[in-house]
């Protein structure tokens, strides 16, 4: 249908152009000038957008970020940059904030990445069976990825309430005490975690099923021949199967636990809880770096937390890269 | 986490003919029926509990949402909805801004869905069925550019926003996020497969110019991936939050910025701030219930395979 469509375009473009020029032959050359300028030009032109709006709005920003981070610049005065060298950064290294936000950013990403992704494995082993309401299924799973941080956190926020929120309750019933998940650091931590894992387990287990399914049955079959249980199966079938999908989900779950934001700023106190709770006990680097900014109107320290994340990241990344060249090869 | 969007399969060579037989398109995105074995019953058991769990927060909103204070402060906290919900609902709009909050909501998911898919489309063509100087170089490079945090700019994205005069403007909002290289890596998988090199000469021979190729091959053939992408990037633009509350506020907000209104008082009025949640929630919900099917096959069609 596609072609029949250009088909007649081109006719109707043949018909057009030459016969507008009084001199066929200036005409046709000119024409074979923009087809090769067309052909050349055009490549370069689709791409251009993405380039530029990149350019613009994240790669300029972010090599901005270093220069402001050694200045002092104030939010009320943003045109007023001052040269401190690198006092920012001596301040920050300084300050216990920083490191106990860091610390809190760490301990938070691991226990929301980890049974997140181990999680989601399971759930995509369960979501490959061939069943009835496999779509519900598939559907149910990505409802908390259709739900924004923000109403997420609100929910969860009276569902981890204290004196009558659900999960105390139902604690209750197996002769816990209720738990402050507010105030205390530990369950506070945990209770963020958990809208964390709640929001993305389905979708990282929507990434892991379309990967399963991509493993050949044959690798199955053989692997059954040999006697291999379904246990046995999934470790050395499936989980290999699918391990660049693994990796990538750990590289975006890493990537999105040093920027976390939303939910430990909404849970418990709204847009006044930028500190992390009363005693800082959940405040992640994103919150300092939002306090530090706009709430203490520190721009050049807010830069030089934002620099501080990225460098962070890149530690993390090169710390995995080495465990993944220690580590002995398995056959 | 917005860098958390769409995967792609970053591990696929860059193909320069058409697959043997070239496949339509919406074949490529839908559904395979699992292949392995079938799920018992301990397996129907724990997919129950892993869906209600999936869907019990929204439901207790909306049964929070449709009663009163007094009532979702009891222990054990209600299960069954009341009579409240429309005029809470009514009460989240008017106070707590959750109109005006949709409606910019609205805008900004619309435009930046729709000049994604546009650009990524464009892109996502050139990246596949092309030939010019660097392909190679710049995909590298749009896919390294997925590594890179947008949080991590803010400060002076801020900077640069007051001083074009955008600050607690729309604007703010849309302009950094018009592309996604997600996008175009998603179009340029879906295009290479989708759409057969003969088509794209046999446009060159009638004599079109890359743009009408792009109009009137392309774009027929690149429809359902099209459709997948706006749906999801429109999910994303809607729930973003970290920009949208950096450089917004209270009286121009989005709907995530507005929540966070909603849980600032010191009389926290429970219901109301369930049924803001609700209201916030509702047009994506929907959305899933009418395309559940297409988003979770595109999910599924981005994904890194093996």
């Amino acid at each position: 249908m596609a072609t029949s469509t250009t088909n007649a375009l081109a006719g109707e473009e043949r018909s057009g152009p030459p016969t507008k020029t009084p001199d066929g032959e200036t005409g046709r050359r000119r024409s074979a000038l923009l087809h090769r300028l067309d052909l050349k030009g055009a490549p370069y032109a689709f791409v251009a957008p993405f380039f530029v709006v990149f350019a613009a709005f994240s790669f300029y920003p972010l090599v901005y970020t270093a220069w402001i981070s050694l200045h002092h610049v104030e939010l009320a005065t943003l045109d007023s940059m001052q040269w401190v060298a690198f006092d920012n950064y001596v301040d920050l290294f300084k300050d216990s904030r920083f490191w106990n936000a860091l610390q809190n950013t760490i301990t938070i990403g691991v226990i929301s990445t980890v049974p997140q992704l181990l999680m989601a494995l399971g759930m995509a082993h369960l979501l490959n069976y061939r069943m009835r309401a496999s779509l519900f299924f598939r559907v149910a799973s990505l409802v908390p990825y259709a739900t924004s941080v923000g109403a997420a956190a609100l929910v969860f926020t009276m569902l981890f309430e204290r004196d009558f929120g659900m999960i105390n309750w139902v604690l209750g019933w197996v002769g816990i005490d209720p738990l402050d998940w507010e105030a205390d650091k530990w369950p506070a931590q945990v209770a963020i975690s958990t809208i964390v894992i709640w929001r993305w387990t389905g979708y990282n287990a929507l990434l892991y099923l379309a990967a399963m399914q991509a493993i050949p049955a044959e690798r199955y079959e053989a692997a059954s021949l040999d006697g291999a249980s379904r246990w046995k199966q999934f470790t050395h079938v499936t989980v290999p199967g699918i391990r660049s999908t693994v990796v990538f989900t750990i590289v975006l779950s890493t990537i999105g636990a040093t920027q976390l934001f939303g939910e430990p700023l909404i849970f418990g106190q709204g847009p006044n809880g930028v500190t992390g709770g009363a005693d800082n006990q959940y405040q992640t680097l994103g919150l300092l770096l939002y306090e530090e900014g706009w709430k203490n109107y520190q721009m050049g320290r807010a830069a030089t937390v934002a620099w501080a994340m990225f460098l962070l990241l890149i530690l993390v990344f090169a710390a995995q890269r080495l465990i993944r060249r220690l580590r002995p090869r398995t056959p | 986490m917005t860098v958390n969007s769409l995967p792609v399969r970053t591990d696929a060579p860059v193909r320069t003919s058409a697959p043997k037989t070239p496949r339509t398109g919406r074949r490529l995105l839908r559904i395979r029926a699992g292949r392995q074995h079938h799920a018992g019953p301990l397996a129907y058991v724990l997919l129950a509990v892993m869906a209600i769990v999936s869907i019990f927060p929204l439901y207790w909103t909306m049964v929070a949402a449709s009663t009163d204070n007094t009532r979702v402060s009891q222990t054990p906290p209600p299960f069954l909805p009341g009579p409240n919900l429309f005029s809470n609902l009514a009460r989240a709009w008017d106070e707590a801004a959750m109109g005006k909050a949709m409606i910019n909501s609205l805008i900004v998911a619309g435009v930046i869905a729709l000049s994604t898919v546009l650009f990524a489309t464009l892109a996502g063509f050139a990246f596949a069925k092309l030939r010019f100087k660097g392909r190679n170089i710049l995909l590298t490079l749009v896919i390294g550019t997925m590594m890179v945090p947008p949080q991590l700019g803010v400060v002076p994205l801020f900077m640069m926003m007051s001083e074009l005069g955008w600050s607690q403007q729309l604007p703010a909002v849309i302009f950094p996020t018009l592309v996604s290289a997600v996008g175009v890596f998603f179009m340029r998988q879906y295009l290479s497969e989708a759409l057969p090199d003969e088509l794209v000469e046999a446009g060159r021979v009638d004599g079109a110019h890359s743009l009408r190729i792009f109009w009137s091959i392309v774009l027929p053939v690149a429809r359902p991936a099209m459709a997948v992408l706006f749906m999801i990037t429109f999910v994303h633009a809607w729930n973003d939050f970290f920009w949208p509350f950096v450089v917004l506020d209270m009286t121009n907000p989005t709907v995530p910025v507005a929540l966070t209104q909603l849980s600032a008082g010191y009389v926290r009025d429970q219901s109301l701030i369930m049924a803001g949640a609700l209201l916030g929630t509702l047009p994506l919900l929907a959305m899933f219930i009418v395309f559940g099917r297409q988003i979770v096959s595109g999910i599924m069609a981005g994904a890194v395979k093996g």
